[in-house]
């Protein structure tokens, strides 16, 4: 999956688990200000990346993760670990 | 000093309609709601019968984050509250800026819990059943969620107390604004329904057999009656002081005016007439009013042979042969947690609206049910007091007195 594939799928299943509107899904937007994203929202974001993905992620893994760009990077880097 | 308590907002989802103009129509038409029920039949159960109701769609009324912790029994609660508290003249406005507690009844939560085990056997992973599960995996999950929802600052807890968590949940909300504690109380009941929360149920061997014709199963009271259908939805009754309800300017519907409650000290599952008649003299007595002044009786009687004897012969050495009697659970099926409470509305519906809804399949007495004075046709009379029967497992009796307000 290259970089392109994944921004499409994120956007599509981040717009669906927290009912937003595709178009506010911006690279340098912030991913927690965005989403209205709380502490039981984060739980839910592991769950979405899962069934997405096939990969869990952690705490750890969202340290340095403010914008959508870095989520991206994130699960480029998690599917390569995967592989 | 004592409060009158009054109920000014009532609300409904159930198998004879999602609101309380097409319940009362379908109580007045004696029009049953249960089905059969094929998913059962596949789990096993030995028989699928069942009141049915569809989980609502709240996308248009809550938010993601309020849906995610909501199952079968908070969602139902909430269309049945939504419906209370508009037909009370409230809003969340106001409900945030006073003091309204919420007791509901609910005593199980077994659909939510299973898919949480199933998705964790499945992914072996805790984390991965998502952020909702545990709020509806609790068993006051109708309380967390709606006085989240609703922005209540009252007395919150759940009752549970078998098929009487309803009824008493009324109870208890009563004796708190009476006493002066509470002005306001949300009340009500919530039953899930899905195979898993009644699988067990079924395998008692209590649920009747008659799968070939559904709406002609639940028969309270008749001498051929072999056993209950479960249902469910739920029911919300608001309660308020009189001062209060006066102070808002809201409809007054009703007055409560006893509660009595009892517990058997004996059997499980079997019921006792001398719990019963406690019961049903202590309403009585809180209400100083003599047996021959009610009107109606909403009967407890689920269609099974014991039970609905006892409730006939309970109600004979109470009220005589002459007050109207009839069990609405010959057409939901028998509506468990949430029964105290939906019975309620059901009867203040025929309070509102002048008859008494028939006791649909009664075609024939036994020697006991002969002794009382069963509706089995819709009568149409004025009902000025009526009392609604609940008992459940473990021996618990509730009998609310409920009279038009003068």
């Amino acid at each position: 999956m290259n970089r392109e594939e994944i921004i499409s799928t994120v956007k599509e299943f981040l717009s669906e688990e927290f009912e937003v509107e595709k178009s506010i899904i911006e690279p340098q937007a912030n991913l927690k200000e965005t989403l209205d994203l709380d502490s039981l929202d984060y739980v839910d974001l592991v769950v979405v990346i899962e069934e997405n993905f096939g990969f869990k992620v952690t705490g750890e893994d969202f340290v340095g993760v403010a914008t959508f760009d870095d989520f991206y990077t994130l699960v480029e880097k998690k599917l390569a670990e995967k592989k | 000093m004592e409060h009158r308590v009054v109920i000014t907002g009532i609300g409904i989802y159930s198998c004879l309609g999602e609101n309380l103009k097409d319940v009362a129509d379908s109580l007045y038409q004696g029009k049953s709601g249960i089905i059969l029920d094929e998913i059962r039949k596949d789990f096993g159960f030995r028989s699928a019968l069942t009141g049915m109701v569809k989980d609502p769609d709240l996308t248009p009324f809550l938010t993601r984050r309020q849906r995610i912790g909501m199952h079968q029994p908070a969602m139902y609660a909430y269309m049945a509250t939504k419906e209370a508290v508009e037909n009370a003249g409230l809003d969340i406005d106001f409900l945030e800026k006073t003091e309204t507690g919420l007791i509901y009844g609910n005593d199980s939560t077994a659909g939510s819990i299973s898919e949480t085990v199933d998705r964790i056997r499945e992914k072996k992973d805790t984390t991965l059943v998502g952020s909702g599960a545990i709020f509806q995996n609790m068993n006051c999950t109708v309380n967390m969620n709606i006085s989240t929802i609703f922005k209540l600052k009252g007395i919150n807890f759940t009752l549970s107390a078998a098929c009487a968590s309803g009824s008493h949940s009324i109870g208890m909300g009563y004796l708190l604004i009476k006493q002066g504690l509470q002005d306001r109380v949300i009340c009500g009941g919530a039953q899930e329904i899905n195979p898993t929360a009644m699988g067990s149920f079924d395998g008692l061997g209590v649920f009747s057999p008659r799968e070939a014709t559904p709406t002609k199963a639940s028969k309270p009271f008749d001498r051929d009656r072999d056993g209950l259908v479960p249902g469910g939805g739920a029911a919300t009754v608001i309660l308020e002081s009189y001062e209060s309800a006066i102070k808002r300017g809201a409809p007054i519907l009703g007055e409560i005016i006893g509660y009595g409650f009892s517990s058997n000290g004996d059997h499980l599952s079997n019921p006792s007439i001398d719990g019963q008649y406690r019961c049903l003299n202590m309403a009585l007595k809180q209400a100083a009013i003599k047996a021959d002044e009610i009107d109606y009786v909403n009967a407890h009687a689920t269609s099974t042979p014991v039970g609905d004897a006892i409730e006939a012969q309970a109600i004979f050495d109470v009220f005589g042969k002459k007050v109207a009697v009839s069990s609405t659970k010959s057409m939901t099926g028998h509506e468990c947690w949430m029964a105290g409470a939906s019975e309620v509305v059901y009867s203040m519906l025929m309070m509102q609206n002048n008859f008494i809804a028939p006791n649909i399949n009664f075609e024939n007495p036994d020697d006991i049910t002969a002794k009382i004075n069963i509706i089995a046709k819709t009568k149409e009379q004025k009902v000025n007091c009526f009392l609604s029967n609940s008992f459940g497992f473990g021996g618990t009796n509730s009998s609310l007195i409920i009279k038009k307000f003068k």
